[in-house]
């Protein structure tokens, strides 16, 4: 291995010309991106997850496979296969938000479902006795107890979407690791690039995980 | 209908590569991941503190930062140190190192899940610290650990599309080539449905492999859920 100098690996100057243009792309699709997709994830994942629940088998079982198939194939692929599927005027920026907030929304169904089976029998017993309609007995009894189950899990599936946004890369949408990837093809300096991006992406999971860990001690106990 | 069959029919062998390429990158991804994740799972549960203190920051890098940058920064950047690889060497460092570090907290919990008495009882029995982890913790941590184990090798085989930035002629890289001739949603259901079926196989094989560990427990084969990564 030739030694190199920190001054041949790191040019600050490079650096400091590079931030502005890679933080901007955080700020403006990274976490745009992240809060959407996080967004559709749960409600769709909700969705998803009470469906299986109340849904006769004949719908619930085909439901469930395709969830498989949606959770246990590559994101990249998922990815093209929108953007060639949907009109050349879309923009790609949200079709791959919506994908990756389907994607992940599968996953969030599964924390769900596992969620809404730990809610105590009893619970379900007594709203039947109390006679609530089922319409109620969903949204007063039992999913704010799911949820609170599955915010743990939820965090960690935020953490893992944030981390998998550069797959935009994909089809083309100017997201932080692009941006950081066409800062490097201009002036060779792919190792500041990549490094700030790398740098940025630990800060803010981090900071994320942080945040999670006091929203569950502050909601859960 | 008939032309989808006749493009895919021709484009038969160059998927049969790409399925290779993902093969190799996720077998050898898997023994990376395997034996990273054991030695910094090990570490972070070691009585000496610099030990542990070291596996905290590689496994909160590895786990933090992105499995595009990380790919990128060996393949871009390493060469900048005399360290060039080849590409499908490079994917297998890469998935390995990130899904090595999710995997070492796997190590670490399912350790960490097994009952305080079985410690005591093997100290009790005066066994040495390493004849106590072989032959009475870890078969016992095998056994959770299968079930993490089983979701991190779906995220892994999902991961190796990533080999698509780097150049790689990979599964995902060859549904894209058969689209020119075929359909598009022929072209990429096939696609989905090849890789959910290697997803099925893999997690179908640990699933057999985790009855077998708890049969050799003594445990019942217990019900676990027919598909993975939904826990993490």
């Amino acid at each position: 291995m030739p030694a190199i100098t920190f001054e041949e690996f790191w040019s600050w100057e490079a650096a400091a010309n590079l931030l502005p243009e890679v933080l901007g792309a955080f700020f403006k699709v990274t976490l745009l991106v992240t809060v959407v997709g996080t967004l559709i994830a749960v409600s769709v994942g909700m969705l998803l997850a009470v469906l299986t629940q109340v849904a006769p088998g004949i719908i619930a079982r085909p439901l469930r496979w395709v969830m498989d198939v949606i959770r246990m194939t590559p994101l990249i692929v998922q990815l093209m296969f929108a953007s060639f599927l949907v009109p050349v005027t879309w923009d790609l920026l949200w079709v791959g938000t919506a994908v990756i907030g389907v994607h992940y929304s599968t996953y969030m169904a599964e924390s769900f479902i596992a969620g809404i089976r730990s809610v105590d029998r009893g619970q379900w017993e007594a709203a039947r006795a109390l006679s609530l309609p089922q319409g109620r007995t969903w949204r007063a009894i039992v999913l704010p107890q799911a949820l609170r189950a599955t915010l743990p899990a939820l965090g960690n599936w935020t953490i893992s979407m944030f981390k998998d946004t550069p797959y935009l890369f994909a089809i083309s949408v100017l997201e932080m690791v692009t941006v950081a990837q066409q800062a490097g093809n201009s002036t060779f300096r792919y190792n500041e690039a990549f490094t700030i991006a790398g740098l940025i992406f630990l800060a803010a999971s981090l900071f994320t995980a942080f945040a999670v860990r006091r929203l569950e001690k502050a909601l859960v106990y | 209908m008939t032309d989808n069959l006749e493009a895919l029919r021709d484009a038969l062998p160059r998927l049969g590569e790409g399925v290779a390429i993902t093969l190799q990158l996720t077998l050898g991804g898997a023994l990376v991941a395997f034996i990273v994740s054991v030695v910094f799972g090990l570490l972070s549960i070691s009585p000496a503190g610099p030990l542990r203190w070291v596996s905290t920051v590689v496994v909160e890098f590895f786990r933090g930062t992105s499995l595009v940058v990380q790919l990128f920064w060996l393949y871009y950047v390493m060469p900048l140190f005399g360290v060039s690889m080849d590409a499908v060497l490079t994917g297998v460092i890469a998935l390995g190192l990130n899904y090595g570090a999710y995997g070492a907290e796997i190590v670490r919990g399912s350790i960490n899940a097994v009952d305080k008495g079985q410690w005591e009882g093997a100290t009790a029995l005066n066994m040495s610290p390493l004849t106590r982890m072989r032959r009475i913790i870890w078969p016992q941590a095998w056994v959770l650990m299968l079930s993490g184990y089983n979701n991190l090798l779906v995220m892994l085989i999902k991961g190796t599309a990533v080999a698509l930035f780097i150049g790689l002629q990979d599964l995902g890289y060859q549904i894209d080539e058969l689209r020119v001739d075929t359909a598009t949603i022929f072209a990429y259901g096939i696609g989905l449905l090849l890789y959910y079926l290697i997803a099925l196989a893999a997690s179908t094989g640990l699933r057999a492999l985790e009855k077998r560990a708890r049969r050799r427990l003594g445990l019942s084969a217990g019900s676990v859920h027919a598909s993975a990564g939904a826990a993490l």
